[in-house]
């Protein structure tokens, strides 16, 4: 099975710090130690509980004020899937934070206490899974505790969500009645809530296919580095190492390197394991063409009849991740897509969104961070670039503030307007 | 991504080839500890059938075990690499810091004058993040001052597997490969794989005495004091590091499958179990990342 990273959203006030030590004790991916240092960090600030979320703010700030400011990751496995949680802060003012750790992520859980229905915070964290693209989304209503296990009330924040989520790209919305605190419904089952028929949150954890989420269709891939041994045993090697990008490479493909357009055949497809007859998407292996072109790190391998745009104007959503420095349109921003680098100039800040409620607001300064605009950008080079709807990897970029080395914005490519 | 430990060692592939390209003298970190061993492998077969471009260095605090010093010299000369070595005797000796009974972080000033002298800009090493809970909260590719210092609160994002390598004459980056392996998935990888390991990770007979609840072994180095009784004892370690601050654990692991056994069943993790001077606060080792440790 493939490792499953989801990202947990939310704030402390939703359970989430409870649901994920829930996740982790139930599972016993707990080390004693991990608890032990938990307990005794509880005991002495005087708390009445336990408060797991001990076990994820790692950073001394992030202890003294009791807030978590940056994506942590944790690890556990069954013995069925191994998993990967990006907890990410839940406060407005880490919007930021909640971009990064949802960008890699398969998943998304969001908690909705079941007491107070669906909130801003809720509608803030869904458009941010919606326009990052994440494939799966987990509604959980949490505190069913507090509200007696109640199905209608279960199923009115199910309807008001859904009622919400209709303007939005969700693909697999799952909703999930849970209390975080007492354990029902997280990895074992509830008399409680014996009228919920779906699954736990581990067991869907545990079976959501992801296989398919990937783009299997395009081949992509983007040229990292080119691996010459320069040795007698292998004196005419010369391979094209990188990353599938998209789709699946085969050995006697057809291809075309872009920009160049030159076309070739692969005649290899080498790995740290020896030779493969195909290279799936995600798999770091080193290509061999029939003939000997000039190809270079920044270069992309496709399939002559399906190629990415090759474009230099773009339109782009674009989140401003610099907490020193804002938009400046009058400068130059190093650009980074893929494994090409270039220069870049925002040109019209057309709308920002606001991410409580999708309105489209006239811009009134320079952007600052966490701000999430639609952009427009012209690139000193052509991008090889897709639709971020159509793939996560070609179709995202970040920008670089040249004089600080600052990551400034992170964007997500739009099909050009015509 | 593709299932399992292949999955995994992909991601690690696509940032050890991302330094090769972005960055003009990196060195990679090895200690003959698991996690250096198999970055190290990683990275050879990232290049293969070319050589590694990248530099070796050994950061030595001088207070080895003879196993380990022995197996990092075998483990190299095998893959036809050389070794540079930051000695942390020769800063002593220097005058640039005064010993200590544990040498362990006093490898920060060694590490960062090998890195000046050397002109080093990316340096990878085989942190993990499940490893403790400052590193939890490091980026792959994690941005130094011209100090070498980290400022966890002013981490530069990092999305999708896009990273940003900007730097400046004098600053460098720390690079974590493995950064989303756990201790199992090292092991698994090092039975896969068939990797050598000091003969220390596994089971043996050991002269010990219990110290802060943890089971150090005595060496030249680490003498028990008056009260602390040493006995032999079946133990392996867990972690691999100063004589004078790695504990180890009782076992009776001999071989691969042992310790993989062990491994998935373990309640305590690898750090708690084997590592003084982690248990000295509860930001340890967050206040010497933040001056330059690994």
């Amino acid at each position: 099975m493939r490792q499953l990273r989801f990202a947990t959203v939310g704030s402390v006030d939703d359970g989430k710090s409870t649901l994920i030590g829930r996740l982790l004790y139930d599972s016993k991916s707990i080390f004693e130690d991990q608890l032990e240092h938990v307990e005794a960090v509880s005991k002495r600030r005087g708390d009445d509980y336990v408060d797991l979320s001990l076990l994820t703010d790692g950073l001394r700030a992030e202890r003294e004020q009791g807030i978590t400011i940056d994506v942590a990751h944790r690890y556990f496995a069954t013995p069925k899937r191994s998993f990967v949680i990006m907890d990410c802060p839940g406060h407005v003012q880490y919007t930021r934070n909640m971009v990064t750790g949802t960008s890699t992520a398969d998943l998304a859980i969001i908690l909705i206490d079941a007491r107070h229905g669906v909130v801003e915070q809720t509608r803030r964290h869904s458009i941010l899974t919606s326009l990052l693209g994440v494939p799966h989304l987990v509604v959980c209503v949490n505190k069913m505790d507090l509200v007696d296990y109640s199905e209608d009330r279960f199923n009115q924040i199910r309807d008001d969500f859904e009622a919400f989520a209709s303007r939005l790209q969700l693909r697999d919305v799952t909703f999930l009645p849970i209390s975080a605190l007492k354990g029902d419904n997280v990895v074992e089952r509830s008399d409680d809530l014996k009228w919920f028929e779906g699954p736990t949150l581990l067991h869907h954890l545990e079976n959501v296919y992801t296989a398919s989420d990937e783009n299997k269709i395009d081949v992509r891939f983007p040229v990292q580095y080119v691996i010459r041994p320069r040795t007698a045993e292998h004196h005419d090697y010369r391979g094209y190492a990188g990353t599938v990008a998209g789709g699946v490479l085969r050995v006697g493909d057809d291809i075309v390197v872009l920009p160049s357009g030159l076309s070739s055949r692969i005649t290899g497809i080498d790995s740290a394991d020896g030779p493969l007859e195909e290279a799936v998407p995600g798999s770091a292996v080193t290509i061999l063409l029939a003939d000997d072109l000039s190809v270079t790190r920044g270069d992309m391998i496709c399939r002559p009849n399906n190629r990415p745009r090759v474009i230099q104007d773009h339109d782009a959503m674009l989140c401003w991740l610099d907490s020193n420095a804002q938009l400046n349109p009058a400068k130059l921003y190093t650009l980074k897509h893929t494994t090409r680098s270039t220069r870049a100039k925002i040109g019209e800040v057309r709308y920002v969104l606001d991410i409580s409620d999708l309105h489209r607001k006239t811009p009134e300064g320079p952007l600052s961070m966490n701000d999430i605009a639609r952009v427009t950008v012209h690139t000193a080079e052509p991008l090889l670039r897709d639709d971020y709807e159509h793939n996560r990897v070609t179709g995202s970029f970040i920008l670089v503030d040249e004089s600080t080395g600052a990551t400034a914005a992170a964007g997500m490519l739009l099909p050009p307007r015509e | 991504m593709r299932p399992g430990i292949t999955g995994l060692e992909d991601e690690a592939i696509s940032i050890i080839r991302e330094v090769a390209a972005c960055f003009e003298r990196p060195v990679i970190l090895f200690s003959g500890g698991k996690d250096s061993v198999v970055m190290l492998h990683v990275a050879v077969r990232a290049f293969a059938p070319a050589r590694l471009p990248f530099a070796v260095m050994h950061v030595d605090t001088g207070h080895n075990f003879p196993e380990v010093i022995d197996f990092r010299d075998r483990c190299l000369a095998g893959l036809g690499l050389n070794l540079t070595v930051a000695s942390v005797q020769a800063a002593i000796d220097a005058g640039k810091v005064a010993d200590a009974p544990s040498r362990n972080p006093l490898q920060t000033v060694a590490l960062l004058d090998a890195i000046a002298e050397n002109k080093f800009d990316a340096v990878l090493g085989g942190a993990r993040r499940d490893e403790e809970r400052a590193r939890a909260k490091e980026r792959v590719f994690s941005h130094r001052d011209t100090f070498g210092q980290w400022d966890p609160k002013n981490q530069r994002p990092e999305l999708w597997n896009i990273y940003n390598t900007s730097h400046k004459q004098g600053e460098h980056f720390r690079v974590f490969p493995l950064s989303n392996w756990t201790e199992l998935d090292i092991w698994t990888f090092i039975k896969e794989h068939d990797i050598e390991l000091p003969s220390i990770y596994f089971a043996h007979k050991r002269r010990v005495f219990k110290r802060g609840g943890m089971l150090m072994a005595d060496t030249e180095f680490l003498r028990p004091e008056a009260g602390e009784d040493v006995y032999e004892e079946m133990v392996r370690f867990r972690t691999v590091g100063d004589a004078t601050c790695t504990a180890a654990v009782p076992s009776t692991a001999g071989g691969i499958d042992d310790v993989l056994a062990e491994t998935a069943v373990a309640r305590v993790t690898e750090r708690g179990a084997t590592r003084a001077d982690d248990k000295i606060s509860e930001a340890g080792m967050e206040d010497r990342k933040r001056q330059g440790y690994f």
